[in-house]
C-alpha cells in the first residue's frame, strides 16, 4: 500500500520533471527570438557559469571567490587558440576549458584543505594573481586593450550572424548543464552532499573528503571554463574584466539570487542579472552595478531561498500535503520511539 | 599474553588543549576479540581518546598502533579504511538524508562506487537490501525512509550503530551507544553488541554499568585524562578508588 502510494507520488513528480525540462528547452531554443541574440548568448554563458559555481557552493558547500580565474583563463585561452590556429571554435573552447581545469588543480589542491572564509580568501588570492599576470603579459594578452579579434570559425558555416551563433553555442551549454545534473545525481554527488552536511562523519566512513572536494572544484572550473570560452567567442574579444574579481562576485550574486543548491535556479539568476544589466545599459544608466546590487539585496532579504528556491519550496509544501495518508502507519510507532532518559 | 594479540595499542598518548592536558600518558592494550569498556566521570577524556584513536585529533605526544600499523597522525579516512569504525557521542548524521541512505553510504564506502560521478545514483540501490537488513537489526526497519533529523534521539543512536556495523569493522569504537535510549532499546542494543562482537573487537564508552557488566571483558577507568584502574569488571567495580572517583556518583 505504502509502495503504491509512494510510486504514484514519484510518478507525479516524474511528470513534473519532464514538463519542466520541456519548458526549459522551449525557453532555451526560443531565447534569441525574444531577445537581442548576443544578449541571449550571454545569458546561457553566464547561466552555465553560475551552475558551475553552484556545483561548488550549493553542493559541496565551498564558496569560491576566485571563479573569474577559470572563466577568464578559458576566455583568453580560447581566444588565443582561435586567433593563432584557426581551428573550429568548438576546439578552441575545449582548449581554453582544459587550461582552466588545469589551473584549478593546484589552486583547488591548496584551497580545499580549508573551508569557509579561508577557502574564499585563497581562491580570491589566486584569482588576483591570474589577473595580475594577464594584465602584465601584454604581448600575449593585449593587457588593458584585451584580446581583440577572436574569430567564430566553423568550416562550412557562417557564424558572423549572432542569431546563428547562438544555436551553435547552445548545444555546448546544454551538454555542460547535463553534466552538472548528472554529477549532482551520481554516487559521487551523494557522497559530496553528505560531506557538505557533515564532513567529519563522511571521513569516519572512510571517504577522503578532500579528494572529493578537489574533484568537484576541478569540474566546476571546467564548466566555468566552457562558459568563459563561449563568452569570448560570442563577443569576439576577451577583456581584463573576465579575470577581474567583480566577475567572481557577479557569478556568486547570480547563484544566490537564483537559489543556492538549486542548480537550475542559477540559470534564472543569471538571466535576471544579464537582462537587467542590458536593460539598464540601453536605458543609459551609469551605475548599473549599484542598481543590480540593491535589487539583489532586496530579493535576497525577502526570499531567503532565492527565486528558484522559493518557488520549489512553495510547490513542495503543497506536494507534501497528501503525505499524511502514508504517515499514520509510521506515526503509530511513535509512542514506543520516544526516548526515555536512563541512568 | 602475546603482543600479537593486541589489535589496538596506545603508547604514552597525551593530548593538550592550549595547555590543558586532556589525556595524559595513556598506554592501552586492547586484546583482539574482546569487548573493552572505557568508563570514567564526565570530562575524563574518553571522547578525546576516541578522537585520538580515529585521527580526528593529533596527539601531542605518543603513538597509536592499529593492527600493527602505526597510525599516529593519519587522517580519519585512512584509519577508517584499516577497518576501524566509530560512532559519535554527539549524534553525527546527515540531517536531510534518510536512515536507509545513511547505511547505503556506509556500505558503499569500501566499494569505490562513490568516486563515480558520470553515472546515476540509482546504482546505490544495490545496497538497499543489506541496508534495510542492518536497520532491522537495530530496530529501525520501519523508519528506513525517514530523514535523520526527524528521528527521535534514541533512534538516532541506533542509526549510528547501524552505520558503524555497515562498515563491517574489525575494530568497533562506540561512544555511549545507549545514551538517551529507553530501557527496551538499551536491552536490544546490548544484545545486538553481544551478537556483533563475534569476530570483532569492541571498545565502548559507556555510563550504564549494567551494560558494561554484561558485555565487557576488560574495563579501563579513566580519570582526569589518566588511567586509574584496569581489569575485569568485577575487580574494577570493587576497587575503592573507582567507587570514589566514579561509580559512587552513578550507582549509589
Ligand atoms: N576541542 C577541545 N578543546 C578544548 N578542550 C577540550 C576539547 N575537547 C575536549 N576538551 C576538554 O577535555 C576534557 C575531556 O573531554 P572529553 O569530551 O574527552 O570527556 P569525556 O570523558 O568524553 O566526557 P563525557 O562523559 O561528558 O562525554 C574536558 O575537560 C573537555 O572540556
Ligand atoms: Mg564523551
Amino acid at each position: 500500500m505504502i509502495l503504491t502510494l509512494l510510486d504514484r507520488l514519484n510518478r507525479r513528480r516524474a511528470w513534473l520533471r519532464w514538463g519542466l525540462l520541456a519548458a526549459g528547452l522551449l525557453v532555451a531554443f526560443g531565447l534569441p527570438w525574444t531577445l537581442y541574440p548576443p544578449v541571449a548568448t550571454d545569458i546561457v554563458c553566464w547561466g552555465l557559469f553560475a551552475v558551475a559555481f553552484d556545483l561548488l557552493l550549493g553542493h559541496a558547500g565551498l564558496l569560491s571567490f576566485g571563479h573569474a580565474a577559470f572563466w577568464g583563463t578559458s576566455a583568453y585561452g580560447t581566444g588565443l587558440i582561435a586567433i593563432h590556429s584557426g581551428v573550429p571554435f568548438y576546439v578552441a573552447v575545449l582548449g581554453g576549458t582544459a587550461a582552466a581545469a588545469m589551473l584549478a588543480l593546484p589552486i583547488g589542491y591548496l584551497a580545499v584543505r580549508r573551508s569557509g572564509i579561508y577557502f574564499a580568501m585563497i581562491t580570491l588570492a589566486f584569482a588576483q594573481m591570474v589577473y595580475f599576470v594577464t594584465n602584465q603579459w601584454r604581448d600575449v594578452t593585449g593587457g588593458e586593450n584585451g584580446l581583440q579579434g577572436i574569430p567564430r570559425t566553423l568550416p562550412g558555416f557562417d557564424l558572423s550572424n549572432s542569431f546563428v551563433f547562438y544555436y551553435a553555442a547552445l548545444p555546448v551549454v546544454l551538454l555542460g548543464l547535463l553534466a552538472a545534473w548528472r554529477i549532482v545525481h551520481s554516487p559521487f554527488g551523494r557522497v559530496l552532499a553528505a560531506a557538505r552536511e557533515n564532513p567529519a562523519r563522511v571521513r569516519a566512513l572512510g571517504y577522503p573528503a578532500d579528494h572529493y572536494k578537489l574533484v568537484i572544484f576541478v569540474i566546476s572550473a571546467f564548466l566555468a571554463g566552457l562558459a568563459g570560452g563561449l563568452y569570448a567567442v560570442n563577443h569576439g574579444f576577451a577583456s581584463l574584466q573576465e579575470v577581474y574579481w567583480t566577475t567572481s562576485g557577479k557569478v556568486a550574486m547570480m547563484t544566490i539570487l537564483g537559489g543556492i543548491g538549486t542548480l537550475w535556479g542559477s540559470l534564472v539568476g543569471a538571466a535576471a542579472i544579464v537582462r537587467l544589466e542590458d536593460w539598464l545599459a540601453t536605458a543609459g544608466f551609469e551605475a548599473t552595478g549599484l542598481v543590480t546590487g540593491v535589487i539583489f539585496i532586496a530579493v535576497v532579504l525577502i526570499f531567503r531561498r532565492g527565486i528558484w528556491g522559493t518557488i520549489t519550496h512553495l510547490l513542495r509544501a503543497r506536494a507534501v500535503a497528501p503525505v499524511p495518508q502514508i504517515e499514520p502507519h509510521l506515526e503509530h510507532d511513535h509512542d514506543e520511539l520516544q526516548p526515555t532518559p536512563t541512568n | 599474553m602475546k603482543q600479537s594479540q593486541a589489535i589496538l595499542v596506545t603508547r604514552h598518548l597525551s593530548k593538550d588543549f592550549r595547555g590543558f592536558r586532556a589525556i595524559n600518558a595513556v598506554s592501552l592494550r586492547v586484546v583482539a576479540g574482546t569487548v573493552h569498556a572505557l568508563v570514567g566521570p564526565n570530562g575524563a577524556g574518553k571522547t578525546t581518546l576516541f578522537n585520538l584513536l580515529t585521527g580526528f585529533l593529533k596527539p601531542t605526544e605518543g603513538h597509536v598502533v592499529v593492527a600493527g600499523h602505526d597510525v599516529t597522525g593519519h587522517s580519519p579516512e585512512r584509519i577508517a579504511r584499516l577497518g576501524v569504525a566509530r560512532s559519535f557521542q554527539v549524534t553525527s548524521l546527515f540531517p536531510k538524508v534518510t536512515a536507509r541512505e545513511h547505511v547505503e553510504l556506509a556500505l558503499q564506502s569500501g566499494t569505490g562506487l562513490g568516486r563515480i560521478f558520470w553515472r546515476t545514483d540509482r546504482l546505490m540501490r544495490r545496497f538497499s537490501d543489506r541496508a534495510v537488513e542492518l536497520l532491522d537489526e537495530v530496530g529501525l526497519a520501519r523508519l528506513a525512509e525517514r530523514p535523520a533529523e526527524s528521528l527521535p534521539y534514541g533512534q538516532k543512536r541506533a542509526l549510528e550503530l547501524a552505520i558503524a556495523l555497515a562498515l563491517n569493522p574489525k575494530l568497533l569504537l562506540l561512544d555511549e551507544p545507549t545514551a538517551g535510549m529507553g530501557l527496551e532499546d538499551v536491552d536490544r542494543t546490548t544484545a545486538l553488541i553481544a551478537r556483533v562482537r563475534a569476530g570483532r573487537t569492541v571498545v565502548m564508552v559507556e555510563h550504564n554499568m549494567s551494560v558494561v557488566g554484561s558485555l565487557a571483558d576488560t574495563v579501563t577507568v579513566l580519570q582526569r585524562g589518566e588511567v586509574l584502574v584496569e581489569g575485569p569488571y568485577e575487580e574494577v567495580k570493587a576497587e575503592p578508588r573507582v567507587i570514589e572517583a566514579y561509580l559512587g556518583a552513578h550507582v549509589a
